[in-house]
Protein backbone atom coordinates (compact mmCIF):
# COMPACT_ATOMS: atom_id res chain seq x y z
CA UNK A 1 0.00 0.00 0.00
CA UNK A 2 1.46 3.37 -1.00
CA UNK A 3 0.55 5.69 1.36
CA UNK A 4 1.88 9.13 -0.44
CA UNK A 5 -0.01 7.48 -3.74
CA UNK A 6 -3.73 7.13 -1.46
CA UNK A 7 -3.33 10.60 0.52
CA UNK A 8 -2.96 12.20 -3.13
CA UNK A 9 -5.93 10.46 -4.71
CA UNK A 10 -7.88 11.14 -1.12
CA UNK A 11 -7.27 14.67 -1.41
CA UNK A 12 -8.21 15.12 -5.13
CA UNK A 13 -11.48 12.95 -3.83
CA UNK A 14 -11.99 15.09 -0.64
CA UNK A 15 -15.33 17.08 -2.37
CA UNK A 16 -17.34 13.82 -3.23
CA UNK A 17 -15.99 11.68 -0.34
CA UNK A 18 -17.25 14.87 1.84
CA UNK A 19 -20.61 15.02 -0.37
CA UNK A 20 -21.23 11.59 -0.04
CA UNK A 21 -20.72 11.27 3.94
CA UNK A 22 -23.50 14.52 4.28
CA UNK A 23 -25.48 12.64 2.18
CA UNK A 24 -25.30 9.40 4.82
CA UNK A 25 -25.61 11.58 7.69
CA UNK A 26 -28.68 13.13 6.81
CA UNK A 27 -30.14 10.11 5.24
CA UNK A 28 -29.78 8.24 8.62
CA UNK A 29 -31.22 11.52 10.81
CA UNK A 30 -34.07 11.85 8.65
CA UNK A 31 -34.39 7.74 8.83
CA UNK A 32 -34.05 7.87 12.25
CA UNK A 33 -36.32 11.03 13.39
CA UNK A 34 -38.94 9.89 10.99
CA UNK A 35 -38.80 6.35 11.80
CA UNK A 36 -38.11 7.34 15.85
CA UNK A 37 -41.66 9.41 15.50
CA UNK A 38 -43.53 6.92 14.05
CA UNK A 39 -42.26 4.18 16.29
CA UNK A 40 -43.64 6.14 19.31
CA UNK A 41 -47.07 6.11 17.58
CA UNK A 42 -46.48 2.37 16.86
CA UNK A 43 -45.22 1.60 20.43
CA UNK A 44 -47.86 3.07 21.73
CA UNK A 45 -50.65 1.60 19.61
CA UNK A 46 -49.31 -2.36 20.35
CA UNK A 47 -49.50 -1.53 23.64
CA UNK A 48 -52.58 0.36 24.90
CA UNK A 49 -54.21 0.70 21.13
CA UNK A 50 -58.03 -1.03 21.00
CA UNK A 51 -57.75 -4.41 19.75
CA UNK A 52 -58.22 -4.28 16.06
CA UNK A 53 -55.66 -1.33 15.73
CA UNK A 54 -53.32 -3.57 17.87
CA UNK A 55 -53.92 -6.19 15.28
CA UNK A 56 -53.13 -4.00 12.02
CA UNK A 57 -50.12 -2.51 13.78
CA UNK A 58 -49.00 -5.81 14.87
CA UNK A 59 -49.24 -6.75 10.93
CA UNK A 60 -47.41 -3.91 10.28
CA UNK A 61 -44.42 -4.33 12.46
CA UNK A 62 -43.97 -7.89 12.00
CA UNK A 63 -44.26 -7.65 8.05
CA UNK A 64 -41.59 -4.82 8.01
CA UNK A 65 -39.43 -6.74 10.68
CA UNK A 66 -39.37 -10.01 8.22
CA UNK A 67 -38.46 -8.10 5.32
CA UNK A 68 -34.88 -7.52 4.74
CA UNK A 69 -34.39 -3.93 4.19
CA UNK A 70 -32.89 -3.91 0.69
CA UNK A 71 -36.34 -5.26 -0.13
CA UNK A 72 -37.91 -2.43 1.54
CA UNK A 73 -35.50 0.34 -0.38
CA UNK A 74 -36.13 -1.33 -3.70
CA UNK A 75 -40.10 -1.57 -3.03
CA UNK A 76 -40.60 1.93 -1.98
CA UNK A 77 -38.34 3.04 -5.33
CA UNK A 78 -39.92 0.82 -7.72
CA UNK A 79 -43.45 -0.17 -7.04
CA UNK A 80 -44.40 3.08 -5.22
CA UNK A 81 -43.92 4.99 -8.34
CA UNK A 82 -46.74 2.06 -10.51
CA UNK A 83 -49.47 3.20 -7.86
CA UNK A 84 -48.52 6.65 -9.05
CA UNK A 85 -46.11 7.60 -5.60
CA UNK A 86 -43.56 9.49 -7.61
CA UNK A 87 -40.54 9.46 -5.17
CA UNK A 88 -37.26 10.68 -6.01
CA UNK A 89 -33.76 7.87 -4.83
CA UNK A 90 -33.20 10.12 -2.50
CA UNK A 91 -37.14 10.42 -0.23
CA UNK A 92 -37.66 6.35 -1.57
CA UNK A 93 -34.44 5.82 0.52
CA UNK A 94 -35.32 7.86 3.51
CA UNK A 95 -39.18 6.30 3.37
CA UNK A 96 -38.02 3.08 3.19
CA UNK A 97 -35.48 2.97 6.35
CA UNK A 98 -38.12 5.12 8.10
CA UNK A 99 -40.69 2.14 7.68
CA UNK A 100 -37.95 -0.25 8.57
CA UNK A 101 -36.92 2.16 12.27
CA UNK A 102 -40.60 2.51 12.77
CA UNK A 103 -41.02 -1.30 13.46
CA UNK A 104 -37.95 -1.80 15.35
CA UNK A 105 -38.57 1.41 17.22
CA UNK A 106 -42.43 0.65 17.63
CA UNK A 107 -41.54 -2.93 19.31
CA UNK A 108 -38.68 -1.35 21.48
CA UNK A 109 -40.98 1.32 23.39
CA UNK A 110 -43.80 -1.82 23.90
CA UNK A 111 -41.31 -3.89 25.28
CA UNK A 112 -40.09 -0.53 27.85
CA UNK A 113 -43.70 0.33 28.22
CA UNK A 114 -44.61 -3.84 29.20
CA UNK A 115 -41.87 -3.79 31.70
CA UNK A 116 -42.87 -1.15 33.72
CA UNK A 117 -44.69 -2.68 36.60
CA UNK A 118 -48.57 -2.47 36.59
CA UNK A 119 -48.19 -0.59 40.45
CA UNK A 120 -46.83 1.82 38.83
CA UNK A 121 -49.85 2.40 37.18
CA UNK A 122 -51.75 1.91 39.90
CA UNK A 123 -50.09 4.32 42.36
CA UNK A 124 -50.95 7.25 39.66
CA UNK A 125 -54.07 6.41 39.59
CA UNK A 126 -54.53 6.01 43.04
CA UNK A 127 -53.37 10.14 43.78
CA UNK A 128 -55.83 11.13 40.79
CA UNK A 129 -53.60 11.26 38.02
CA UNK A 130 -55.32 10.62 34.57
CA UNK A 131 -53.74 8.49 31.46
CA UNK A 132 -52.75 11.04 29.79
CA UNK A 133 -50.49 12.73 33.12
CA UNK A 134 -49.79 9.13 33.85
CA UNK A 135 -48.04 8.50 30.52
CA UNK A 136 -46.66 11.77 30.43
CA UNK A 137 -45.04 11.74 34.20
CA UNK A 138 -44.38 8.69 35.28
CA UNK A 139 -44.62 5.97 32.01
CA UNK A 140 -42.85 7.81 29.41
CA UNK A 141 -39.80 8.93 31.54
CA UNK A 142 -39.04 5.20 33.13
CA UNK A 143 -39.88 3.66 29.61
CA UNK A 144 -37.30 6.34 28.06
CA UNK A 145 -34.80 5.26 30.68
CA UNK A 146 -35.24 1.47 29.14
CA UNK A 147 -35.54 2.70 25.08
CA UNK A 148 -32.07 4.35 25.21
CA UNK A 149 -29.46 1.26 24.94
CA UNK A 150 -31.69 -0.88 22.30
CA UNK A 151 -32.37 2.87 20.49
CA UNK A 152 -28.80 3.61 19.79
CA UNK A 153 -28.10 0.39 18.26
CA UNK A 154 -31.39 0.96 15.84
CA UNK A 155 -30.10 4.23 14.96
CA UNK A 156 -26.51 2.48 14.22
CA UNK A 157 -28.47 0.19 12.27
CA UNK A 158 -29.89 2.54 10.34
CA UNK A 159 -26.45 4.45 9.53
CA UNK A 160 -25.61 1.14 8.22
CA UNK A 161 -28.59 -0.19 6.41
CA UNK A 162 -28.45 4.12 4.44
CA UNK A 163 -25.82 1.96 2.21
CA UNK A 164 -27.95 -0.07 0.44
CA UNK A 165 -29.83 3.29 -0.98
CA UNK A 166 -26.46 2.99 -3.49
CA UNK A 167 -28.29 -0.09 -5.14
CA UNK A 168 -30.98 2.93 -6.33
CA UNK A 169 -28.38 5.42 -7.48
CA UNK A 170 -28.59 7.54 -4.11
CA UNK A 171 -24.80 8.87 -4.55
CA UNK A 172 -24.03 8.40 -0.63
CA UNK A 173 -20.77 7.53 0.90
CA UNK A 174 -20.62 4.40 -0.23
CA UNK A 175 -22.08 4.92 -3.39
CA UNK A 176 -19.19 8.09 -3.96
CA UNK A 177 -16.52 5.21 -2.58
CA UNK A 178 -17.22 3.26 -5.29
CA UNK A 179 -16.93 6.05 -7.68
CA UNK A 180 -13.45 6.69 -6.73
CA UNK A 181 -12.53 3.19 -6.69
CA UNK A 182 -13.40 2.31 -9.76
CA UNK A 183 -11.39 5.51 -11.38
CA UNK A 184 -8.27 4.93 -8.95
CA UNK A 185 -8.31 0.93 -8.64
CA UNK A 186 -7.38 1.24 -5.06
CA UNK A 187 -10.31 -0.91 -3.65
CA UNK A 188 -8.45 -1.76 -0.09
CA UNK A 189 -7.67 1.97 0.39
CA UNK A 190 -10.60 3.64 0.21
CA UNK A 191 -12.87 0.30 1.18
CA UNK A 192 -10.97 0.88 4.54
CA UNK A 193 -11.66 4.67 4.69
CA UNK A 194 -15.04 4.19 4.23
CA UNK A 195 -15.27 2.11 6.83
CA UNK A 196 -13.68 3.83 9.38
CA UNK A 197 -15.90 6.86 8.18
CA UNK A 198 -19.19 4.50 9.40
CA UNK A 199 -17.20 3.66 12.71
CA UNK A 200 -16.58 7.42 13.30
CA UNK A 201 -20.75 8.06 13.14
CA UNK A 202 -21.65 4.81 14.41
CA UNK A 203 -18.99 5.76 17.37
CA UNK A 204 -20.31 9.11 18.01
CA UNK A 205 -24.00 8.14 18.34
CA UNK A 206 -22.96 5.20 21.12
CA UNK A 207 -20.99 7.80 22.83
CA UNK A 208 -23.89 10.27 22.63
CA UNK A 209 -26.33 7.55 23.86
CA UNK A 210 -23.79 6.85 26.59
CA UNK A 211 -24.32 10.51 27.62
CA UNK A 212 -27.78 10.82 27.38
CA UNK A 213 -27.99 7.31 29.62
CA UNK A 214 -25.41 8.95 32.29
CA UNK A 215 -27.25 12.11 32.82
CA UNK A 216 -31.01 10.26 33.21
CA UNK A 217 -29.57 7.34 35.15
CA UNK A 218 -31.50 7.01 38.43
CA UNK A 219 -29.26 7.09 41.34
CA UNK A 220 -29.82 4.25 43.80
CA UNK B 1 -77.40 10.89 51.38
CA UNK B 2 -76.58 9.41 54.80
CA UNK B 3 -73.89 10.56 56.84
CA UNK B 4 -71.63 7.26 56.36
CA UNK B 5 -68.27 8.38 54.99
CA UNK B 6 -68.50 4.94 52.98
CA UNK B 7 -70.79 2.75 52.23
CA UNK B 8 -70.37 -0.58 50.55
CA UNK B 9 -73.66 -2.43 49.36
CA UNK B 10 -73.94 -5.76 48.06
CA UNK B 11 -70.72 -5.71 46.34
CA UNK B 12 -70.20 -8.71 43.87
CA UNK B 13 -66.95 -8.78 41.50
CA UNK B 14 -66.33 -11.73 39.47
CA UNK B 15 -63.06 -12.27 37.47
CA UNK B 16 -64.68 -14.32 34.78
CA UNK B 17 -66.34 -17.05 36.00
CA UNK B 18 -64.63 -16.60 39.86
CA UNK B 19 -66.83 -15.04 42.07
CA UNK B 20 -64.63 -13.14 44.39
CA UNK B 21 -66.78 -11.20 46.59
CA UNK B 22 -70.33 -12.11 46.43
CA UNK B 23 -72.38 -9.69 48.27
CA UNK B 24 -70.33 -7.95 50.37
CA UNK B 25 -72.22 -4.89 52.93
CA UNK B 26 -70.10 -2.70 55.01
CA UNK B 27 -70.33 0.78 55.97
CA UNK B 28 -67.92 3.07 57.82
CA UNK B 29 -68.36 6.87 59.76
CA UNK B 30 -65.33 9.24 60.04
CA UNK B 31 -62.92 8.44 62.00
CA UNK B 32 -63.23 4.96 62.26
CA UNK B 33 -59.92 2.86 61.94
CA UNK B 34 -61.40 -0.73 60.34
CA UNK B 35 -59.42 -3.84 59.82
CA UNK B 36 -60.13 -6.43 57.36
CA UNK B 37 -58.78 -9.76 57.90
CA UNK B 38 -59.06 -13.32 56.39
CA UNK B 39 -57.02 -15.94 54.70
CA UNK B 40 -55.52 -15.05 51.34
CA UNK B 41 -58.44 -15.45 48.46
CA UNK B 42 -61.09 -14.53 50.73
CA UNK B 43 -61.53 -11.12 48.58
CA UNK B 44 -60.23 -8.52 51.30
CA UNK B 45 -57.29 -7.41 48.97
CA UNK B 46 -60.01 -7.41 46.32
CA UNK B 47 -62.74 -5.31 48.01
CA UNK B 48 -60.34 -2.27 48.64
CA UNK B 49 -59.26 -2.21 45.41
CA UNK B 50 -62.79 -1.98 43.91
CA UNK B 51 -63.21 0.96 46.75
CA UNK B 52 -61.07 3.20 44.62
CA UNK B 53 -62.30 1.66 41.31
CA UNK B 54 -58.57 -0.39 40.49
CA UNK B 55 -61.02 -3.16 40.19
CA UNK B 56 -63.79 -2.50 38.29
CA UNK B 57 -67.01 -4.57 39.82
CA UNK B 58 -70.49 -6.55 38.32
CA UNK B 59 -72.99 -5.58 41.12
CA UNK B 60 -73.78 -2.90 43.99
CA UNK B 61 -72.76 0.27 44.71
CA UNK B 62 -69.73 1.49 46.57
CA UNK B 63 -69.87 5.16 48.05
CA UNK B 64 -67.80 7.86 49.63
CA UNK B 65 -68.76 10.81 51.62
CA UNK B 66 -72.56 10.15 49.57
CA UNK B 67 -71.06 9.99 46.16
CA UNK B 68 -71.22 7.12 44.23
CA UNK B 69 -67.88 5.57 43.19
CA UNK B 70 -67.00 4.82 39.26
CA UNK B 71 -70.77 3.64 38.02
CA UNK B 72 -74.02 5.50 38.02
CA UNK B 73 -77.03 4.40 36.76
CA UNK B 74 -78.54 6.33 33.22
CA UNK B 75 -81.79 5.16 32.31
CA UNK B 76 -82.45 2.29 34.23
CA UNK B 77 -78.89 0.92 32.69
CA UNK B 78 -75.33 0.74 35.14
CA UNK B 79 -72.74 3.12 33.27
CA UNK B 80 -69.16 3.35 34.49
CA UNK B 81 -68.17 7.04 34.82
CA UNK B 82 -65.77 9.02 32.42
CA UNK B 83 -62.47 8.53 33.27
CA UNK B 84 -62.02 11.80 34.43
CA UNK B 85 -64.53 11.61 36.83
CA UNK B 86 -63.08 8.10 37.77
CA UNK B 87 -59.96 10.01 38.19
CA UNK B 88 -61.23 12.67 40.30
CA UNK B 89 -63.16 10.18 42.66
CA UNK B 90 -60.26 7.97 43.27
CA UNK B 91 -58.25 11.37 44.52
CA UNK B 92 -61.07 10.79 47.58
CA UNK B 93 -59.10 7.80 48.95
CA UNK B 94 -55.30 7.26 49.35
CA UNK B 95 -54.24 4.49 48.96
CA UNK B 96 -50.80 2.92 50.33
CA UNK B 97 -49.77 -0.84 48.52
CA UNK B 98 -47.99 -3.50 49.70
CA UNK B 99 -44.95 -3.02 47.31
CA UNK B 100 -45.12 0.51 48.36
CA UNK B 101 -45.04 1.66 44.16
CA UNK B 102 -42.87 5.00 44.79
CA UNK B 103 -42.31 6.08 41.37
CA UNK B 104 -38.26 4.82 41.08
CA UNK B 105 -37.09 8.38 38.91
CA UNK B 106 -38.55 10.48 41.39
CA UNK B 107 -36.82 12.20 44.71
CA UNK B 108 -39.15 11.53 47.53
CA UNK B 109 -40.55 15.16 47.60
CA UNK B 110 -40.92 15.12 44.02
CA UNK B 111 -43.03 11.57 44.45
CA UNK B 112 -45.61 13.62 47.20
CA UNK B 113 -45.29 16.39 45.10
CA UNK B 114 -46.43 14.99 41.45
CA UNK B 115 -50.24 14.52 42.80
CA UNK B 116 -50.10 17.83 44.78
CA UNK B 117 -49.40 19.85 41.45
CA UNK B 118 -50.82 17.72 38.45
CA UNK B 119 -54.22 16.95 40.25
CA UNK B 120 -54.71 19.69 43.13
CA UNK B 121 -52.94 22.44 40.75
CA UNK B 122 -50.88 23.68 43.13
CA UNK B 123 -47.82 25.92 42.77
CA UNK B 124 -44.31 23.92 43.43
CA UNK B 125 -43.61 25.84 46.26
CA UNK B 126 -47.18 24.84 47.97
CA UNK B 127 -46.23 21.17 47.14
CA UNK B 128 -42.64 21.48 47.98
CA UNK B 129 -43.68 22.74 51.43
CA UNK B 130 -46.86 20.22 52.26
CA UNK B 131 -44.43 17.10 50.91
CA UNK B 132 -41.50 18.32 53.73
CA UNK B 133 -43.96 18.62 56.06
CA UNK B 134 -45.50 15.12 55.37
CA UNK B 135 -42.00 13.61 55.33
CA UNK B 136 -41.65 15.13 58.54
CA UNK B 137 -44.33 13.53 59.86
CA UNK B 138 -43.17 10.35 58.86
CA UNK B 139 -39.62 11.33 60.21
CA UNK B 140 -38.04 11.22 56.60
CA UNK B 141 -37.46 15.05 55.90
CA UNK B 142 -33.55 14.33 55.68
CA UNK B 143 -34.72 12.01 53.06
CA UNK B 144 -36.46 14.16 50.75
CA UNK B 145 -33.86 14.86 47.36
CA UNK B 146 -33.30 10.56 48.20
CA UNK B 147 -34.68 8.47 44.90
CA UNK B 148 -36.40 5.79 46.08
CA UNK B 149 -34.00 3.44 45.26
CA UNK B 150 -31.74 4.79 48.06
CA UNK B 151 -34.14 4.27 50.50
CA UNK B 152 -34.99 0.91 53.10
CA UNK B 153 -38.35 -0.86 52.44
CA UNK B 154 -39.47 0.95 55.20
CA UNK B 155 -38.25 4.65 54.35
CA UNK B 156 -40.23 4.02 51.04
CA UNK B 157 -43.42 2.52 52.49
CA UNK B 158 -43.92 5.65 54.66
CA UNK B 159 -43.07 7.96 51.78
CA UNK B 160 -45.75 5.84 49.98
CA UNK B 161 -48.01 6.84 52.74
CA UNK B 162 -47.08 10.41 52.72
CA UNK B 163 -47.30 10.86 49.37
CA UNK B 164 -51.48 9.18 49.95
CA UNK B 165 -51.69 11.60 52.35
CA UNK B 166 -50.59 14.61 51.28
CA UNK B 167 -53.25 14.19 48.75
CA UNK B 168 -56.05 14.57 52.03
CA UNK B 169 -57.71 12.27 51.37
CA UNK B 170 -60.97 11.33 52.91
CA UNK B 171 -60.59 7.84 53.67
CA UNK B 172 -56.83 6.32 53.54
CA UNK B 173 -56.74 2.55 52.04
CA UNK B 174 -54.10 0.34 53.57
CA UNK B 175 -53.41 -2.85 51.14
CA UNK B 176 -50.82 -5.13 53.39
CA UNK B 177 -48.41 -2.86 53.62
CA UNK B 178 -45.84 -4.43 55.73
CA UNK B 179 -45.89 -7.79 53.96
CA UNK B 180 -43.16 -7.32 51.65
CA UNK B 181 -40.96 -5.64 54.54
CA UNK B 182 -37.78 -6.96 56.53
CA UNK B 183 -39.52 -7.95 59.59
CA UNK B 184 -37.62 -5.12 61.33
CA UNK B 185 -38.60 -2.58 59.40
CA UNK B 186 -42.78 -3.20 59.77
CA UNK B 187 -42.69 -1.43 62.96
CA UNK B 188 -41.37 1.80 61.72
CA UNK B 189 -44.81 2.05 59.31
CA UNK B 190 -46.99 0.57 62.04
CA UNK B 191 -45.98 3.56 63.91
CA UNK B 192 -46.57 5.73 61.17
CA UNK B 193 -49.99 4.48 60.72
CA UNK B 194 -50.64 4.41 64.28
CA UNK B 195 -50.24 8.15 64.69
CA UNK B 196 -52.15 8.55 61.79
CA UNK B 197 -54.97 6.60 63.59
CA UNK B 198 -54.70 8.60 66.46
CA UNK B 199 -54.97 12.01 64.57
CA UNK B 200 -58.47 10.79 63.57
CA UNK B 201 -57.57 9.36 60.15
CA UNK B 202 -60.48 7.25 58.76
CA UNK B 203 -58.46 3.75 57.66
CA UNK B 204 -59.46 0.60 55.86
CA UNK B 205 -56.69 -1.46 56.54
CA UNK B 206 -55.56 -4.72 54.72
CA UNK B 207 -53.43 -6.55 56.96
CA UNK B 208 -51.94 -9.95 58.29
CA UNK B 209 -50.98 -8.42 61.38
CA UNK B 210 -53.07 -9.70 64.21
CA UNK B 211 -51.29 -8.03 67.39
CA UNK B 212 -51.58 -4.36 65.11
CA UNK B 213 -55.17 -5.03 63.54
CA UNK B 214 -56.07 -6.00 67.13
CA UNK B 215 -54.42 -2.52 68.96
CA UNK B 216 -54.78 0.09 66.68
CA UNK B 217 -58.33 -0.07 64.63
CA UNK B 218 -61.66 0.22 66.46
CA UNK B 219 -63.55 -2.21 63.88
CA UNK B 220 -62.00 -5.77 62.68
CA UNK B 221 -63.99 -7.32 59.24
CA UNK B 222 -63.17 -11.36 58.82
CA UNK B 223 -63.35 -12.03 55.48
CA UNK B 224 -64.39 -15.51 54.61
CA UNK B 225 -64.92 -16.93 50.68
CA UNK B 226 -66.06 -13.41 49.28
CA UNK B 227 -68.12 -12.70 51.97
CA UNK B 228 -67.94 -10.84 55.53
CA UNK B 229 -67.86 -13.61 58.06
CA UNK B 230 -67.78 -11.89 61.08
CA UNK B 231 -67.34 -8.30 62.44
CA UNK B 232 -67.07 -6.65 65.47
CA UNK B 233 -64.83 -4.53 67.98
CA UNK B 234 -61.76 -6.64 67.93
CA UNK B 235 -61.97 -7.47 71.89
CA UNK B 236 -64.74 -9.55 70.74
CA UNK B 237 -63.37 -10.73 67.77
CA UNK B 238 -60.27 -11.56 68.76
CA UNK B 239 -61.23 -13.34 72.22
CA UNK B 240 -64.07 -14.80 71.62
CA UNK B 241 -64.88 -15.43 67.78
CA UNK B 242 -68.39 -16.20 67.10
CA UNK B 243 -67.89 -18.78 64.00
CA UNK B 244 -65.56 -21.15 64.39
CA UNK B 245 -64.14 -20.29 60.88
CA UNK B 246 -63.04 -17.10 62.50
CA UNK B 247 -61.16 -19.47 65.26
CA UNK B 248 -59.13 -21.35 62.89
CA UNK B 249 -57.88 -18.53 61.67
CA UNK B 250 -56.75 -17.00 64.61
CA UNK B 251 -55.30 -19.86 65.72
CA UNK B 252 -52.82 -20.25 62.69
CA UNK B 253 -52.18 -16.55 62.54
CA UNK B 254 -49.79 -14.68 64.65
CA UNK B 255 -52.50 -13.44 67.13
CA UNK B 256 -51.67 -14.83 70.04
Amino acid sequence: MDIAHFLDILWLARIPILKGLGVTISISLLAICFGTILGVFVGLALTYGVRPLRWIVRGYTDFIRGTPVLVLVLASYYVLGTIGLDLGPFQAGVLALAVFCSSHVGEIVRGALQSIPKGQTEAAKAIGLTFPQTFAYVLGPQALRQILPAWVNTAAEMVKASTLLSIIGVAELLLRTQEIISRAFMSLEFYLFAGLLYFVINYAIERFGRYVERKTAVPS
Amino acid sequence: MSNNLLEIRDLHKSYGDVEVLKGVNCTMTQGDVISVIGSSGSGKTTMLRCINMLEEFQGGTISIDGQEIGYEMVGGQRRRKSEKEIARQRALTGMAFQQFNLFPHMTAARNIMLGLMKVKKLSKEEARSIAEKWLDRVGLRSRADNFPGQLSGGQQQRVAIARAIAMNPKLMLFDEVTSALDPELVNEVLQVIKTLAQDGMSMLLVTHEMRFAYEVSNRVIFMNQGRIGEEGNPREMFHKPKSERLAEFLKTSSFG
